[in-house]
């Protein structure tokens, strides 16, 4: 069955490194997203595992079969790109069962299959259709229905959503979870949309420069990010820079700018002293008006408010110049005021430490 | 540049809408005053004469058969140049060697060597003694129709590899390594995905391939020997108004015919893509069948398209040892009149650029544009390929006609000035024009909004973003000009360096004279190239 394993694998173009001793085992009928920025090599690693392009080093397997120098139309698999590349000189009925034909299916079977998954898509009315005939969401759903007619159980995905508005892009991306899930397939899904991967994976693998920073169930990278990176590509944090000030068995004490000291979770690898970054999901935290004295508590002042619907996000100004942002719910709580006294607290519990990024914290942080 | 005072009023005046359509109506008039109307009224004028061939029954017989030739060799070639040109294109384009960006610069050659320097060195290396001859016996090829195909496949097999290596470059590759995820074959992919979505380039090779093998006479002259086709028929009759008028008339309108068919139905022509064969095209596809290709592509550029061109340097290197070259540079004895004919060529070719830059400029920008409206504008871009598809010894015969009937005072060299803007005309504008139309609207239209007067807008973002393919143009047209030989012949009595070594081939000059006047042209040929690609890196810097 169609799990997949890469082994060290590595794609240079010459001198840059677009894919850096990658390893990485994804699970049969599983639905994996790769995840990055853009030009992190997530695309890249796609194309190796398709055979659309060869590694420098290591070995790719799809199932038990070594498949590195194996060309792409002998690795049994259906890929969807990111343009579509629905073939403009056939309409939607010949893209689709274009598979079926050229692996030497007989006619009998290559129309079943193609009714079969154009009924899947619910575009069987479509199907004299030529692609500039077609809406984006139309061609998205016929270049899936290509890559599924070919009938491989392994399905990679290259941003399939990325040319679509936000509205259709959301509706598509739980049918195409659907769709691999009810025909079990191994899905592999690029995207540098978190949202996107949260929301349809069942695991995901962040990558940054051409490495593998972390794999986890969308919870796991969104409660115990490895680092700063992950942090702050995984749904959003606030980052307040400071020391190590004492540690013990409740976590570290970290002493921020200004000389306030707040209690933090357990750092991993660090000791009394060391340069911290403490990072903080903006719904976390609580903001009380006035002057409150809790454990972890900071006063702060109100400096912009922004209505977005289902939330409400205020940047607050900390008293020692920090300045942090805070998400609650809209619709519950009383609404605060531009330049109004808080008091602003979180648990300890909610709190990552991390080593203070040897390239500076920007840096760590940037995307591009 | 301009002086900011001048620029300004320029500019000022350019968004004055009377100011603007004068240009382009004057354009226009020139187009048709200079470029299209003459060859045609030239045939016009002298209609009447056309009886004195159909009055000989021997005479139009052959002039049927010539004009059979004619076109059974254009489409033999084309369609061969197309099943070798494309192979090399693909390999300039897919292959991974750095050798291949040398390769595509010499697949350019005979492209730019004069063509009757490029039919000399055909016959030296096919037929005479020192050529392949001397491996295989006495002539290996004779001059004749089979000699007249392997020039006009050389010239025309260029023209093939530059349409489709440009084509290829453009193609989204991604359709490509969508068919082969989906479980085909490279052949099937390329078979079934490729080839039909680069069916307009493909059309587009034949096409000029077989316009310039209908068109070219200079160096089919000197490689024919007793076969006749429509160009050289209208040669030997010269002077003689109804064969021209007879011939010239046919061929113009059968190939107007023809182009008009392959416009019309070229984009309903369908490729059989259905059809898989899994098993087959699977084993066609292994990379001991590609290499063959690779090899076997190569073997035919080699040996029938470059080593042929540039045969004619053999005797040239002798002409270095044997003292021809001191008389040459000395212009002693007929080298004068050689340094006097390449004199002509390079002042023609420098006039008439600067003339087709100045009239083809807005021409360009009325049919990129469609300022003159979508349907009189693409009439316009049908109408300025006109001259290309006209065999050049026919458009110089009726040039000749129409200027000599009606202005007689008009001197020889504007004749032969007029004959080579008609010639060269359509490669710029085309170019051109190609070039304008990549490039957005938008960013006009950003100029505009940013306070530029149209003039200032052409100054500061269509040259700007232009001025490679107006340098690649203008080169094209030069060494188009330099290298003219059927038109210059017909059209006025003047000698330029093409006809001369023609007329030097007639006479039976010496080889080394000859390989070394060769030699020269094909040399200068090499600077120009050199300056093409220089340009051409240049765009890399955008």
């Amino acid at each position: 069955m169609p799990n997949v394993r890469l082994m060290n694998v590595t794609k240079r173009y010459g001198k840059i490194v677009a894919v850096d001793g990658v390893n990485l085992h994804i699970y049969d009928k599983e639905y994996f997203s790769l995840l990055g920025p853009s030009g992190c090599g997530k695309t890249t690693l796609l194309r190796l595992i398709a055979g659309l392009i060869q590694p420098d080093e290591g070995e790719i397997y799809i199932g038990d079969r070594l498949v590195t120098d194996v060309p792409p139309e002998d690795r049994d698999i259906g890929f969807v790109f990111q343009t579509f590349a629905l073939f403009p000189h056939m309409n939607s009925w010949d893209n689709v069962t274009y598979g079926p034909r050229v692996k030497g299916f007989d006619v009998r079977k290559s129309e079943t299959i193609g009714h079969e998954v154009l009924e899947m898509v619910r575009l069987h009315e479509r199907l004299d259709a030529y692609p500039n005939e077609l809406s984006g969401g139309m061609m998205q759903r016929i270049a899936v229905a290509r890559a599924l007619a070919a009938g491989s159980k392994l399905l990679l995905l290259d941003e399939p959503l990325g040319q679509l508005d936000a509205k259709v892009r959301n509706e598509l991306r739980y049918e195409i979870r659907r769709m691999t899930k009810d025909l079990e397939l191994t899905a592999i899904h690029v995207t540098h949309d978190q949202a996107e991967a949260m929301a349809i994976s069942d695991r995901i693998a962040v990558i940054k420069k051409g490495k593998i920073l972390q794999v986890g169930t969308p919870k796991e990278l969104y409660m115990t990010p490895k680092s700063v990176f992950i942090a702050h590509f995984i749904g959003e944090s606030n980052f307040l820079e400071g020391y190590v000030s004492d540690l013990n068995r409740r976590g570290a004490t970290i002493e921020l700018r200004g000389g306030i000291k707040v209690q933090a979770g357990a750092p991993k690898d660090m000791d009394k002293g060391d340069r911290a970054v403490l990072a903080i999901r903006p719904e976390t935290f609580v903001v009380e008006k006035g002057i409150k004295k809790t454990e972890n508590s900071i006063l702060g002042t109100v400096e912009r408010i922004t209505f977005e619907g289902t939330n409400i996000r205020y940047e607050i100004r900390l008293r020692n110049e920090d300045s942090v942002v805070v998400v609650r719910p809209s619709l519950v709580e009383e609404w605060l005021k531009v330049g109004e006294k808080v008091t602003v607290s979180f648990s300890p519990e909610n709190t990552h430490v991390f080593a203070y990024p040897e390239a500076g914290l920007r840096e760590e942080l940037a995307v591009e | 540049m301009l002086k900011p005072k001048i620029a300004k009023a320029l500019d000022k005046l350019s968004s004055k809408t009377a100011i603007k359509n004068t240009i382009y109506t004057v354009s226009i008039i020139i187009f048709f005053a200079l470029i299209l109307l003459p060859p045609i009224l030239g045939i016009i004028i002298k209609w009447g004469s056309i009886e004195d061939v159909l009055n000989q029954p021997k005479l139009m017989s052959e002039a049927f058969n010539a004009i059979a030739a004619s076109f059974a060799v254009a489409f033999f070639v084309s369609f061969i140049d197309v099943v070798a040109g494309v192979p090399m294109a693909w390999m300039i384009t897919r292959g991974k060697s750095k050798w291949l960006s040398v390769l595509d610069t010499l697949s350019d050659i005979p492209f730019i060597v004069p063509t009757a320097t490029l039919g000399y060195s055909l016959l030296l290396f096919w037929n005479e003694p020192g050529g392949l001859s001397s491996l295989f016996g006495a002539s290996f090829v004779s001059p004749g129709w089979l000699l007249v195909i392997l020039l006009h496949f050389t010239f025309s097999f260029p023209v093939v590899v530059r349409v489709m290596v440009g084509a290829l470059l453009d193609y989204k590759l991604e359709y490509e390594q969508a068919a082969r995820t989906l479980g085909a074959a490279p052949l099937t992919a390329d078979r079934t995905v490729t080839f039909p979505i680069l069916k307009h380039s493909l059309i587009a090779s034949f096409t000029l391939a077989f316009a310039r093998s209908l068109s070219e006479t200079g160096a089919t002259m000197m490689v024919a020997g007793a076969f006749v086709h429509g160009p050289i028929f209208i040669n030997k009759h010269i002077g003689e108004a109804g064969p021209l008028v007879f011939v010239s008339a046919i061929l113009i309108a059968l190939s107007g015919l023809v182009f008009v068919t392959i416009r019309l139905l070229g984009p309903r022509l369908k490729m059989p893509v259905r059809k898989v064969w899994p098993v087959v095209e699977r084993k066609l596809s292994s990379s001991t069948i590609a290499s063959s290709r690779n090899g076997l592509t190569l073997l035919i550029f080699f040996v029938i398209v470059l080593v042929p061109s540039l045969f004619v340097a053999v005797p040239a290197f002798e002409a270095i040892f044997t003292g021809v070259l001191p008389e040459a540079l000395g212009g002693v004895g007929v080298w004068g009149d050689y340094w006097r004919s390449i004199s002509l060529s390079y002042f023609v070719g420098i006039v008439v650029t600067l003339l087709n830059v100045a009239i083809g400029l807005p021409m360009a920008i009325i049919i990129a544009r469609r300022k003159i409206g979508n349907g009189p504008s693409a009439v316009l871009d049908v109408l300025v390929n006109i001259p290309i598809i006209v065999p050049s010894v026919a458009l110089g015969a009726s040039l000749a006609i129409f200027w000599k009937e009606n202005f007689a005072f008009m001197p020889e060299i504007w004749l032969l000035i007029f004959a080579h803007l008609s010639i060269t005309y359509p490669y710029f504008v085309r170019s051109m024009s190609a070039a304008v139309e990549r490039i957005s609207m938008e960013l006009e239209e950003a100029g505009r909004t940013l306070g530029a007067k149209p003039l200032g807008v052409f100054r500061t973002i269509i040259f700007p973003l232009t001025k490679y393919s107006m340098l690649s143009g203008a080169i094209m047209m030069f060494t188009r000009s330099v290298s003219e030989t059927g038109a210059t012949l017909v059209v006025s009595n003047l000698v330029t360096a093409p006809v001369l070594l023609v007329n030097w081939v007639k006479s039976g000059a010496p080889t080394a004279t000859l390989g070394l006047g060769c030699g020269f042209l094909i040399l200068f040929s090499f600077i120009i190239l050199l300056v093409l690609r220089l340009v051409v890196k240049g765009r890399e810097a955008y």
